[in-house]
């Protein structure tokens, strides 16, 4: 019986970080060394499992002999390479780009981190006017209406409710394209979902925006499991936030194996008052990546059934 | 790919006009016939269908060339035929400002309000025309609406007329005039035979230089028949080829080292550098693309140079692709400029007919071959990686940098991109040799520049200049502001350029020059403005630009765009958030986050003119009015 | 295989191997998350080979599909083997060292030649000799299945024929080439494992061997009957004939799911004794003298699970069990006492060491080091053992020793399914799984899942028009066992003469009423996959409803 698998040979780089000589593993990202030295880097659109788009840029850092700051999210580390995360630069780029967030996006569910960041590097997103109302139309690409003086344009839009099982709140959406990475290339290869339009007026979108029962959602839930704002959240979930009666004191969370075919992939099952609220999974365990599908995300009604 | 596409057939002009791109179904899998083999057998899989994808823009073209929108029937079928899921087609085609996904009417005429035609216009041409002909959108058979810089600027104002159909009909007209709309609705339906140049004449070239006066670049234009690859021959085309084939790759690179050209399509890189390191690379195969993209407000010359050169371009790339080992060049124009599309076509058509383009090229024993791709409005498909993902049938956004394209550009090969002016450049550098090209100039900058000059000066037009020649000689040549007033600035480079004021006019034209100067050369656009024009409304015409064609995808410019359009708006009309002083800031910081973080030169740049206007003191209301009428006589003011 | 019964493979193995054939399995539906690490296979460049009847989902990303007629596997893989062979391409020196049979294989499918393969699959020989040909000279291959292979009355001889590919080639024992049978349910290799087959202890160790026995006897302290038990389609015969009378049902509903069930309740009703364990009244519940309430396994109990990649993982316990409901293990401990045995109500951490002590490939499984290893494959002989990638690789070992037994051909011969089609049942009827349902709908039919459909008989668009009926309608589904009414659905991924159903609705349309309980004599698996139906369209809706208006006032 063989037991062991191929290994690379790892090789290492030298670098500087905020001062400190710093060693990385060959082809690690920028944000890899910053954790590995105990860095914190503030990240929105990263995710371990996910392919790094780079595009929040809440993550940048000043990399000396570079014109822009670069996304430590996905810049692989140099030899050599002298890195800055605490300059004027960076703090002025990371305060901009919470604060344009957070004026034109509903945070309120976002995680906790994204709250406490806005504080931390003092964004002001109320400088920007107070929230427009929501258009009537999404401008077709090129085209938009001159902004209401004195008002600041948000991504608000109606609550999308079409299917039994998981809602889409995309007022709530910063666009940091994970779910569209979930549905698409880097688990699902569904491709339910997209980013249409551009600029502003980009958004996440079926094909011409028909609704997910007319799409091909096969109702995986793994973009729910990447959403860092709570703009893709089960029904539950939803309705319990709604009525108030969400608490995540209240909650547990137990690991163990989804009861459907023979894969073995882990759940962590959510309850709250002796209910199932909410399904995941670990993102760190190699069967799923956090990935699951329709029947192990959501199938879970019969055990409450069964009682 | 399992698939889910609506069940709703395409009626038959959708399908003949996916079909006309990809041919007929070869299977019924692939929405044909369905045959018994059918039942046994199915080719796909992922290879397969990344080798289709590329096919994407093309056949939206082809539906909305022809049936004028894209329907979910219509965009079920083309996503059947090329196995890619709908909603990410409906993403890539959403990304476009010239596809439409509701019916319209027949006729749409996109009507340039942008900066050049402003300042020539003496105001806002769409407001012009709403008031001539009624508001955009409106109509049952035809239809206008306002359009972003549509490279005609020479012209002082510009329509595109796009007809639906088959054959449908797509032109440009500039300078245009309100009553153009009457003389289009008047021809009825079908505007197929009024390509007729009596009833709607193309736009003429307008290079005032005389022939004597150092022109080598637009040596050609306007000078010869344009369809005529006998004609360019004779007028010395097809020698640098010629002198390429004998140098062979390493004399080629070694001449553009020589020559010290930089790139002229905003980054200044060196290219013969850019070219050694592709031909340098190992891994196969490499590609070679041609970006004539030019969608930067106030630039035209590289569509004069297609429309009136287009051999060159088909000669310079063929150049390109044996230097550096590509088979397969592109040639990436704006979908804006329909006639470069139709002569290059042509060009290419001919020069292959001739073995000029091919299995052996020249009597060479190499190959090349290149395709011609049309873009949809969209001006960040001019960055060189959003670019390649056009041309992949993906949305047009800017990749992360590193890696690079010489080593990770189209399809993730090796490839070698340079924008036309730079490409004709290189025929230049090799009929004159490396040496004499790098005396021309100033030593840092080698060799002639082209500069669109427009807005409101006597003779507006493209212009050679050895680099390093001053502003004012540029301003001399186009016979000064019109009607004699006094100059206000000088919009330097285009809508991520600068201003440059009055003060500044022995400014010289080089790279090293205008970036002493804290300028850019951009595009090479000069647009004049007199102290009629409001300075503020150019900004905000340009705050607007940045607005809509930011591609989305990065927060500092997805936002940031938005945001200071707001800003500007606010000031315009007098009512600050807090004090001037917090606008100041706000604006500031803006300009901090886009320029620092943003992934792209588009974001990065988004702010530039606004900052160099806030500098300048040119925002402030007492600059400029609306109202100062037209630039010239016989010129159109909308 | 080779025997131990479990796959061969990893799944992160399929990330990065060259090429995949995917026999008689709907991954994309029926294991999606395998699939997603399928699909990272072709993402870096693997190519992908699916075998099935249906053009399915997941035949829908192969870059070659091959439509074979149902039940012609091993006439398919013959024609392969054939191939690989006369084109030279065949890895002499594997075969030399670590296999034997090979003259005698090779003799035997000779005539399986491309055309016969053809003749006899309906796949086009170009297509059999590409895959033969790409299969065998991909640097690494991955061959997978699922019950489209092993759902036939030659389900072993069908696995025989799919791992005689592999022999020949060489595709297994190294990382990244191996054979991959995906479990359905998620304890299925658990309860191979743990000896829930008629003949093994657990670990795969034989009943029938004295030294083996004695162990066990000796740690339980009772004599354990020498010989092999029945498995569940002889326990059925045992009903016919008498010889079963008593039956105690865990968590299984063989009156659904059981082929032609119309015998299966029949039999359940026979007997002196029933007792049925489960979360739900299940029709076979419905049957019982004795229903004895359980938790749910999964969110309600302790205890572990195998995977298809052999990973053995802890459930948890995230619920208390509703009402009187319990779990297995306490009930099972209750009964023990009942029947004088004392067990002393054990945790499931003590009954898993136990089987520790008594498993040699389970032995280095502690509790603890199954929560920090996130589960670990066996083999696991001991407790600082990491788990076993993949199996097999014994046989590349240059040492004749380390080598061991060599793995041995096994010629099979293709034998057509048993229920043929014929002038009155001309339509071959397979079944399958849908994406978001799960065997008899017990576990999936109480969530708002936006995808289910009721039952349908799913047809192409030619036999929708032969039969001049549209979707939606009604038609009567017959075989040689029964009949049931069901409303037909186009589907492209069919072709004349194949029909699809699930077995998900049976209380809609009992689909097992049409299906043959012939079975696998090695295996006693029973061939749901190959049905031999008529479809008859009904009388119009108006007649229907007059007739049976007649029908009740006669």
């Amino acid at each position: 019986m063989t037991t062991i698998a191929p290994v690379a040979f790892r090789r290492t780089v030298e670098l500087t970080i905020d001062g400190r000589a710093v060693t990385a593993r060959e082809g690690a990202t920028v944000l890899e060394a910053c954790r590995a030295a105990g860095v914190e880097i503030p990240t929105l659109c990263y995710l371990e499992t996910l392919t790094p788009v780079n595009v929040c840029r809440v993550c940048v850092v000043e990399v000396e002999g570079g014109r822009a700051l670069v996304p430590a999210c996905s810049r692989p580390v140099a030899a050599g390479m002298v890195v800055r995360t605490d300059s004027d630069r960076v703090r002025t780029s990371r305060r901009m780009v919470l604060e344009l967030l957070a004026s034109s996006v509903d945070l309120s569910t976002a995680a906790g981190d994204v709250h406490r960041w806005i504080g931390e590097y003092g964004a002001r997103p109320e400088r920007h006017g107070p929230s427009a109302p929501a258009a009537p139309t999404r401008p077709h690409a090129g085209h938009h209406a001159e902004p209401e003086v004195g008002s600041a344009a948000t991504v608000v839009q109606p609550v999308k409710r079409d299917n039994n099982l998981y809602v889409r709140d995309y007022a709530k959406c910063i666009l940091c394209y994970k779910c569209v990475e979930a549905c698409g290339e880097d688990a699902q290869n569904t491709f339910a979902i997209a980013v249409a339009g551009r600029g502003f007026d980009a958004h996440i979108s079926t094909e011409l925006d028909v609704a997910l029962p007319e799409s091909a959602c096969v109702y995986c839930g793994n973009c729910i499991g990447v959403c860092p704002t709570g703009a893709l959240m089960f029904v539950t979930e939803h309705d319990l936030r709604a009525t108030g009666d969400w608490d995540e004191d209240r909650q547990a969370v137990t690991r163990t194996v989804c009861p459907y075919c023979g894969v073995g992939c882990n759940l962590e099952v959510h309850v709250q008052d002796d209910r199932i609220v909410k399904v995941t999974s670990p993102l760190d365990h190699d069967v799923t990546s956090g990935n699951l599908c329709v029947k192990g995300r959501f199938g879970f009604a019969y055990v409450e059934a069964s009682g | 790919m399992d698939l889910r596409t609506t069940g709703a057939p395409p009626d038959a002009r959708e399908r003949q006009a996916v079909d006309s791109v990809l041919g007929p179904p070869e299977s019924g899998w692939a929405g044909g016939e369905r045959t018994p083999g059918d039942g046994r057998a199915a080719a796909g899989g992922l290879a397969r269908a990344r080798r289709r994808r590329q096919v994407l823009l093309p056949a939206l073209h082809a539906l909305q060339d022809r049936v004028g929108w894209i329907s979910l029937p219509a965009l079920g079928y083309l996503c059947q035929r090329l196995d890619l899921a709908p909603a990410e087609a409906y993403g890539v085609a959403s990304a476009y400002a010239l596809f439409s996904f509701e019916p319209g009417p027949p006729v749409v005429v996109h009507v340039c309000d942008d900066v050049a035609c402003r300042a020539a216009c003496g105001g806002d041409p769409a407001a012009v025309l709403a008031a001539r002909v009624g508001p955009a959108g409106s109509g049952a058979t035809l239809t206008w609406q306002p359009s972003p810089c549509l490279g005609h600027c020479e012209h002082g104002s510009a329509a595109l007329v796009l007809e639906t159909g088959e054959p449908g009909a797509r032109m440009t007209l500039a300078p245009f005039a309100a009553g153009d709309i009457e003389r289009i609705r008047s021809l009825g339906g079908s505007l197929g035979g009024a390509l007729d140049p009596d009833v709607l004449p193309a736009p003429r070239a307008i290079v005032p230089q005389a022939a004597g006066e150092g022109l080598r670049i637009l040596r050609r234009v306007g000078r010869i028949d344009p369809a005529s690859i006998d004609a360019y021959r004779a007028a010395g085309g097809y020698e640098a080829l010629r002198r390429a084939l004998q140098l062979g790759p390493a004399g080629v690179i070694g001449e553009l080292k020589e020559s010290k050209l930089l790139g002229r399509g905003g980054a200044a890189f060196p290219t013969g550098t850019k070219w050694e390191a592709v031909a340098r690379n190992p891994a196969r195969p490499h590609y070679f693309v041609a970006n004539a993209d030019e969608s930067e407000p106030g630039t035209f010359k590289d569509r004069v140079l297609i429309d009136h050169d287009p051999y060159a371009v088909v000669e310079a790339l063929t150049v390109a692709g044996l230097t550096t080992g590509a088979e397969q060049g592109f040639v990436y124009v704006r979908g804006e400029y329909p006639l470069a599309v139709a002569r290059l076509e042509h060009a290419a058509a001919e020069a292959r007919s001739r073995g000029l383009l091919g299995e052996d090229v020249m009597g060479s024993g190499l190959r090349f071959d290149l395709e011609v791709r049309r873009g949809a409005g969209a001006y960040i498909a001019g960055e060189e990686t959003a670019l390649f993902n056009s041309i992949e049938g993906r949305r047009p956004e800017p990749r992360n940098k590193p890696p690079y394209p010489v080593d990770r550009g189209l399809f993730d090969k090796p490839t070698g991109v340079n924008n036309v002016e730079t490409l004709l450049s290189v025929l230049e550098v090799l009929t004159v040799g490396g040496g004499a090209y790098a005396r021309l100039g100033t030593p840092e900058s080698t060799g002639t520049r082209l500069f669109c000059l427009s807005g409101r000066v006597v003779r507006p037009g493209l212009y050679e200049l050895e680099m390093g020649t001053t502003l004012r000689a540029l301003l001399t040549m186009g016979g000064g502001v019109a009607g004699g007033r006094p100059l206000r600035a000088v919009l330097l480079g285009g809508a991520a350029g600068s201003f440059v004021g009055p003060d500044e006019l022995d400014l010289p034209l080089s790279f090293e020059g205008v970036r002493a100067a804290g300028a850019t050369l951009g595009s090479g656009v000069v647009v004049v403005l007199d102290d009629t024009v409001d300075v503020a409304d150019i900004v905000r015409r340009v705050a607007r630009f940045f607005r809509d064609e930011s591609c989305g995808q990065c927060v500092p410019c997805r936002v940031g765009t938005q945001r200071q359009e707001e800003a500007l708006g606010r000031l315009a009309a007098g009512r600050p958030l807090g004090s001037l002083d917090a606008e100041l800031a706000l604006l500031s910081d803006l300009d901090a986050v886009m320029r620092d973080a943003s992934i792209c030169g588009l974001g990065q740049t988004a702010s530039s003119l606004v900052a160099s206007a806030l500098r300048r003191g040119l925002l402030s209301p007492a600059h400029g009015g609306p109202g100062a009428g037209p630039v010239a006589d016989g010129r159109s003011a909308i | 295989m080779f025997g131990a019964g479990g796959g061969t493979s990893s799944y992160r193995e399929i990330e990065e191997t060259d090429l995949v054939v995917l026999w008689g399995s709907n991954a994309r539906e029926a294991h999606p998350i395998f699939f997603h690490h399928l699909l990272k296979g072709l993402r870096r460049g693997a190519r992908l080979f699916a075998v099935d009847p249906r053009r399915s989902p997941s035949a829908q990303w192969a870059d070659a599909w091959l439509g074979i007629d149902v039940g012609s596997d091993i006439a398919l893989a013959n024609a392969v083997g054939n191939e690989i062979i006369r084109s030279g391409l065949v890895n002499t020196e594997f075969i030399r060292r670590a296999t034997t049979g090979f003259e005698e294989y090779a003799a035997a499918i000779a005539p399986c030649t491309l055309e016969e393969g053809e003749r006899l699959t309906g796949v086009p020989a170009a297509l059999i000799a590409e895959l033969a040909h790409e299969y065998a000279r991909a640097p690494r291959a991955q061959l997978c299945w699922t019950l489209g292979i092993t759902e036939h009355h030659t389900a072993t001889d069908n696995v025989l024929a799919l791992c005689n590919l592999a022999l020949l080639t060489g595709h297994v024992g190294r990382y990244g080439s191996g054979l991959v049978p995906l479990r359905g349910q998620n304890n299925v290799q658990g309860g191979g494992d743990m000896g829930a087959l008629p003949n093994k202890f657990p670990g795969f160790q034989d009943v029938e061997d004295d030294a083996v026995r004695a162990r066990f006897d000796a740690r339980w302290g009772v004599r354990v009957p020498p010989r092999r038990g029945w498995h569940l389609s002889q326990m059925f015969e045992a009903m016919e004939k008498g010889e079963l009378r008593a039956l105690y049902v865990l968590g299984e509903n063989p009156a659904q799911s059981e082929a032609d069930t119309k015998r299966a309740v029949r039999l359940l009703e026979g007997l002196e004794h029933l007792v049925v364990q489960d979360i739900f009244l299940t029709r076979t519940a419905q049957l019982a003298d004795v229903v004895l309430p359980a938790a749910v396994a999964a969110f309600e109990t302790e205890g572990t699970v195998t995977s298809s990649e052999r990973r053995v993982q802890r459930l948890r316990p995230a619920l208390p069990p509703p009402g009187e409901a319990r779990d297995d293990l306490s009930i099972l401990a209750d009964l023990s006492e009942k029947l004088g045995a004392r067990w002393d109500r054990p945790s499931a951490e003590e009954v898993w060491d136990e089987c520790r002590a008594l498993s040699p490939m389970h032995a280095g499984m502690r509790y603890d080091r199954l929560e920090a290893l996130g589960g670990i494959q066996w083999p696991c002989p001991s407790e600082d053992h990491p788990g076993t990638v993949f199996l097999h690789g014994r046989l590349w070992d240059e040492d004749p020793e380390r080598r061991g037994s060599p793995a041995p051909f096994s010629p099979v011969e293709y034998e057509p399914p048993l229920d043929g089609l014929s002038e009155e049942f001309p339509v071959r009827l397979t079944t399958g799984r849908r994406l978001d349902s799960f065997n008899t709908g017990v576990q999936t039919g109480s969530y708002a899942s936006p995808l289910r459909r009721p039952e349908t008989i799913d047809l192409c668009p030619e036999d929708l028009e032969r039969l001049g009926v549209g979707e939606g309608e009604l038609v009567r589904v017959s075989s040689r066992r029964g009949a049931i009414t069901v409303p037909v659905r186009l589907d492209r991924s069919l072709r004349p003469g194949l029909a699809f159903m699930t077995m998900h609705f049976p209380d809609q349309a009992d689909t097992n009423v049409l299906t043959l309980d012939s079975w696998d004599p090695k295996s006693g698996t029973a061939e749901f996959k190959a049905t031999a139906i008529r479809i008859d369209p009904l009388p119009a809706a108006g007649d229907s409803l007059l007739a049976g208006t007649l029908e009740r006032a006669g």
